[in-house]
């Protein structure tokens, strides 16, 4: 598999006005690596604030990065100008949260979905080839022809999502950005939002980075997560290894927290974290998580964590950071990583 | 049009344990285009002791009959009718100003938006020793008093100094906090929490729920614990309540709804949460979306969703029956529901929104 996105060191900061003294600094982004390949859902997990909207902004080029790499199929987008920008532009689309406030009201649902055309001019010229291809769209989302009339309030939710969906797949991008796509949405229609992103990414092999909070989803529709922490991914590897055996205790603690409906699965010993995230204006010294971790030691707070994975007999390794970008590999940034189940507070009872 | 409901006490729980029981309540909105029931004949007891999950999504009227039970109605909403005994006293048949005494010691209430629901221009202490001052008449020092000792026993840091803060300063973790302590101020016998942790973090969502625990614990106080997640249900609550469109589906305890639904709403819901066995896979998924409240078909309120449905139930509203041991289900066809291994794939078939 090809990759279509990778990124490297990308970081981000904001200046916040902090009172008559001036501006403070917030590292939203503080050296992301990662990498999406080409048909490939990566999640992105993590609490509020921890970076994860900046990141996907920063992708869709509505942030300019301070610092750091962004490759897509190799090209920098941030290099670009002119036609190749807005050749570019066409192949990253974004899906947003809230399937309420994302359409325009006073639109209707045809002219939503294809308003790209009328800034990609040359792919659809004629009114004709648009009203063929809004039809394709429609079909594919699962929509009605006679629905493109309709305004966005006749829908329901999950319908305003196709919608949404439909409008992201209309420049025929080669990663969409789905940013909480069923977080607003009830459960019984949730389920069928998921299955329709599954289905369109096999029909049309298109790359998802798939930012959620909710990890039972996170765990359905993903292969690779990514979890972040203060600006940071503390923890990478596919979504098996991150779920089933985490290596860094935050990620331990995030999916021992998670409710589990089958109690079969709940942990006998469940890691309660105390505190909350710290601010982003004042990070801790050294690792990141050290203020909630139980596991924290002096050396935690001296020094930031070098990069560490597992081997395949369960023995942990010193890992070369930025390898974890193409490796595929688990990585995880601690000084002690997680060993096992039962200290991950992930072990249930038989 | 309706028939006989049953009651929703099944013979397992002894009255005398119910701190509230709830019979026949309707609740209606006035709306330009008419009067719409949201609140349909819902029954429930909650236990003392025990946590009772509102189990539902966005609409189906969980948060209406919290709200009508502790009269916090918006002026649209209205109680058409039913009761609401708490230690055996009806609370919709009383005075404001009646409901508001015997509330305020006998009903604690959580929301989901703890920003919204504190008053930003007081500080923490004042707004938690409120109650003192109104309901037992103390001064502004023993009220203070009280306040730092709430805070200290819903967790949070420096209690002393934090009194004199203002909502804004907390984090959201901890304004929660600072509602369940409100809620919890005159040790009531009922707690109601509304989403109390739909808008936190994981890590803090299980932090603010072993709270919820805690104080239920020593408190011996009943809860109701609204919520649309399955598995804070299935983690946290002994009973629930299923409610759809209104109307309540199922009800019964946890372990039975929860591994024997009798409801194919419920039996729907549970096989849409992704679970490993599926990974990859489609998900089970209901067919179609919530009705509209002002378009709530006649007969039964699911018949659109159904899997099972029939001519009878286009015709005929099903009532609550027993459908088990401590168990109920509003279903002309909830034996089958119960016994039948096909109702899952069947259930799967329809992913189409129409």
């Amino acid at each position: 598999m090809s990759t279509v996105l990778e990124v490297q060191d990308l970081a981000k900061t904001f200046h916040v006005a902090s009172g008559a003294a001036g501006t403070r600094e917030l590292k939203a982004l503080d050296g992301i690596n990662l990498s999406v390949k080409r048909g490939e859902t990566l999640g992105l997990v993590g609490e509020s604030g921890c970076g994860k909207s900046t990141l996907a902004r920063t992708l869709m080029m509505l942030e300019q990065p301070d610092g750091g790499t962004v490759r897509f199929d190799g090209q920098d987008p941030f290099a670009l100008r002119g036609k190749q920008l807005l050749a570019w532009r066409r192949r990253v689309q974004m899906v947003f949260q809230d399937p309420f406030a994302s359409l325009n009201a006073r639109m209707s649902a045809g002219q939503i979905i294809t308003e790209p055309f009328a800034t990609h001019k040359d792919l659809y010229p004629s009114a004709a080839a648009r009203k063929q291809r809004l039809n394709e769209l429609l079909d594919l989302v699962g929509l009605r022809a006679t629905d493109a009339d309709k305004s966005p309030q006749e829908f329901s939710g999950g319908q305003r999502q196709r919608i949404g969906i439909a409008r992201a797949l209309a420049l025929g991008p080669d990663l969409i950005i789905l940013d909480e796509p069923v977080s607003a949405l009830d459960l019984s229609v949730q389920a069928q939002v998921l299955n329709l992103l599954n289905d369109l990414q096999q029909q049309l092999g298109v790359s998802y980075i798939f930012i959620s909070h909710d990890l039972s989803v996170v765990r359905h529709v993903t292969d690779r997560v990514a979890v972040m922490y203060l600006g940071r991914i503390i923890e990478t590897g596919s979504t098996e290894q991150v779920f089933d055996s985490p290596l860094h205790p935050y990620t331990a603690s995030l999916m021992s927290a998670s409710p589990k409906l089958d109690p079969a699965l709940r942990p006998v010993n469940r890691i309660v974290l105390q505190g909350e995230l710290p601010s982003p204006l004042d990070p801790p010294s050294g690792c990141r998580f050290r203020t909630r971790c139980w596991k924290a030691q002096p050396i935690c707070s001296a020094e930031r964590p070098e990069s560490r994975t597992r081997e395949a007999g369960g023995k942990i390794l010193l890992g070369m950071p930025g390898d974890s970008v193409n490796a595929g590999q688990q990585f995880a940034e601690c000084h002690f990583p997680v060993e096992s189940a039962a200290e991950a507070g992930l072990a249930v009872s038989a | 049009m309706m028939t006989e409901i049953l009651e929703p006490t099944s013979r397992t729980q002894s009255a005398d344990q119910a701190v509230l029981e709830v019979k026949g309540l309707d609740v209606d909105i006035r709306t330009p285009k008419g009067i719409v029931r949201v609140v349909s004949q819902v029954g429930f007891s909650a236990r003392r002791g025990k946590t009772l999950a509102l189990l539902g999504e966005s609409g189906c009227g969980k948060s209406m009959t919290a709200k009508a039970i502790a009269g916090l109605l918006d002026p649209v909403a209205s109680v058409a009718g039913g009761v609401a005994r708490l230690d055996s006293k009806d609370l919709l048949s009383m005075t404001a100003k009646q409901r508001r005494k015997a509330a305020g010691e006998g009903l604690g209430i959580v929301f989901q938006d703890a920003l919204a629901a504190l008053n930003p221009v007081y500080t923490i202490g004042t707004q938690l020793g409120e109650a003192f001052r109104i309901h037992r008449g103390a001064s502004r020092k023993q009220a203070k008093v009280e306040a730092i000792e709430l805070m200290r026993r819903v967790g949070i840091p420096e209690p002393e100094t934090r009194v004199n803060s203002y909502p804004h300063q907390f984090s959201g973790g901890m304004r929660q906090r600072i509602l369940i302590a409100m809620a919890v101020a005159l040790s009531p016998n009922l707690l109601i929490a509304d989403e109390p942790t739909t808008a936190l973090d994981v890590t803090v969502q299980a932090q603010i729920m072993q709270l919820l625990r805690n104080l239920r614990e020593q408190e011996d106080m009943a809860v109701v614990l609204i919520t649309h997640d399955l598995a804070v249900v299935a983690e946290e609550a002994d009973d629930v309540c299923v409610m759809y469109a209104g109307n309540v589906a199922e009800q019964g305890s946890v372990d039975t709804v929860f591994t024997r639904p009798t409801h194919p709403y419920t039996k729907g819901l549970l096989s849409s949460v992704p679970t490993d066995s599926q990974r990859g896979a489609g998900l089970n998924s209901i067919p179609g979306s919530p009705p509209e409240l002002s378009k709530i078909p006649s007969g039964c309120v699911y018949q659109d969703r159904c899997p099972l449905v029939a001519a009878v139930c286009r015709e005929q509203r099903p009532a609550l029956r027993e459908t088990g041991p401590g168990q109920s289900a509003a279903c002309h066809f909830a034996e089958q529901v119960a016994t039948s291994q096909t109702t899952e794939e069947r259930l799967a078939v329809g992913d189409d929104e129409k």
